[in-house]
């Protein structure tokens, strides 16, 4: 593992022979040991699942968020160190809110997008601010333009999405996501499918402890608020995916 | 003692306002906004065929009253940010937008301003819309707006003589009389009348000179 970019891998500000800058990359090593994050677009909203391991049978559950709200139509999931994360979710908050008083409009999504993706650049120009070692999922839905995804990743590049999966098992997800008929898709179908991914495709149940499943959705029902699943639908979903693992059995 | 600079000069060197007559109006498919062309320092008519009609973007115009450098460096900060947004979005920006801007900036700068502004056009969402933005820095959607000192003349005649959902011809001419009427009472508006006609097709001008002005009652 060290070696790889021995001499060129000490600060952002050095590119390395090939043209690469190492601690972009060794962030992205940070995003890939965290527990999985899946965005789905479907036809009538945007629904993310994250996989929360729970580290003890201390911890409420519902804490240690991982998904986030933006203004009122705006989620944010995030993979990677929560801490950057929620530094990121707070510079959002301020140009949503800023966006508001100056223009008396919701910010658009892209436009947020756009300004948090500058915001994570910067820090990976100086040497004495490290990258974020976080993604983030951003996720939206409109009457008329319909659901929105984008994933901001540590060396700042954003790209729209239909189906999106972040962290330690994104390789995995995103096959399963591949498969899946996305705009023929309902929100509380797609609840149903990233329980389905996350409990069965990505968590391990051998290697790691118990998880914790978190999902939040923006979505016609929701009247384009973004709202955390109704436990009872979470509850619902596992209970459908445990009955799918009998019936192949 | 007849002191000739203090009696003269003095006047030149008072601050430049636009005492004035603005009018923006809503009709069926979009709106009408209508102003004179006197800008005064004092009793001296600085320029007499100035442009109060003051595009902010596309199909987004602002009328002008109060302090001519007030309004100006706002409606110039306005129109720069309506074009980042508008670059930015993808879309062009919404009259309520531009309005909201201007009262972001009226307000927040009350203690240094002289500025009142109303800030008219069409978008694809309202339709033709009037926001009304007076001294303090609030901000009003109404159907139809008049400012500056000549506006006093024409409470009465607008009560008594706007409609909703006129026709382009009945709105045009409602503008015209108001800020004709408004020159032959006011002594701070004068000149031509200046207008724009703001719909889903673009902006028109148009201009009625001083010699074409009706005259109402008058010895």
């Amino acid at each position: 593992m060290s070696g790889i970019g021995t001499g060129y891998d000490l600060y952002p500000t050095t590119f390395s022979p090939d043209g690469r800058i190492f601690q972009v990359e060794y962030a992205h090593k940070a995003v890939e040991n965290s527990s999985t994050a899946i965005g789905l677009c479907c036809k009538d909203g945007v629904v993310f699942g994250v996989e929360k391991i729970i580290l003890s049978k201390m911890l409420v559950e519902g804490t240690n968020r991982r998904v986030f709200s933006v203004g009122e139509h705006i989620g944010i999931a995030t993979a990677g160190l929560t801490a950057d994360g929620r530094r990121i979710v707070q510079n959002a908050r301020q140009e949503a809110k800023n966006y508001e008083n100056f223009t008396s409009d919701i910010i658009p999504i892209h436009v947020l997008t756009e300004r948090l993706s500058i915001y994570v650049q910067v820090f990976t120009l100086y040497n004495y601010i490290r990258p974020f070692g976080c993604s983030l999922m951003i996720g939206s839905y409109d009457e008329e333009k319909g659901p929105s995804l984008y994933c901001i990743e540590p060396d700042s590049v954003a790209l729209g999405f239909y189906g999106c999966a972040i962290g330690k098992g994104k390789q995995e997800a995103k096959t399963e996501i591949s498969k899946l008929k996305l705009s023929e898709m309902t929100c509380k179908d797609a609840v149903k499918e990233i329980a389905k991914i996350l409990i069965k495709t990505v968590h391990d149940e051998t290697k790691e402890k118990e998880m914790e499943l978190e999902m939040s959705w923006i979505c016609k029902e929701t009247k384009g608020k973004h709202k955390l699943v109704p436990k009872k639908l979470i509850e619902e979903a596992v209970e459908w995916v445990k009955g799918q693992e009998n019936e192949e059995d | 003692m007849f002191d000739l600079e203090k009696e003269f000069l003095s006047d030149l060197n008072k601050e430049v306002k636009t005492g004035t007559t603005v009018m923006a109006v809503t009709f069926k498919g979009g709106v009408i906004i209508a102003a004179d062309s006197r800008t005064s320092s004092g009793s001296y008519a600085v320029n007499r065929v100035t442009d109060k009609l003051t595009p902010v973007h596309d199909q987004i115009y602002c009328l002008r009253s109060g302090s001519a450098a007030d309004t100006q460096i706002i409606s110039s900060y306005v129109s720069y940010y309506t074009n980042m947004f508008s670059i930015e979005e993808g879309s062009k920006p919404t009259v309520k937008k531009a309005a909201h801007m201007f009262r972001e900036f009226l307000y927040q700068n009350k203690q240094y301003l002289h500025a009142a502004i109303i800030c008219a056009g069409w978008d694809p969402i309202e339709g033709g819309s009037v926001y009304s933005l007076p001294l303090g820095g609030s901000i009003v959607k109404q159907p139809f707006s008049t400012g500056g000192s000549g506006s006093t003349y024409l409470y009465g005649y607008c009560d008594m003589n706007f409609k909703e959902n006129m026709t382009e011809e009945e709105a045009d001419k409602f503008v015209t009389y108001g800020i004709t009427e408004a020159i032959a009472r006011d002594g701070g508006s004068g000149g031509i009348v200046r207008k724009a006609i703001i719909d889903k097709n673009g902006v028109r001008r148009k201009t009625v000179y001083g010699n074409k002005l009706k005259k109402f009652w008058e010895k």
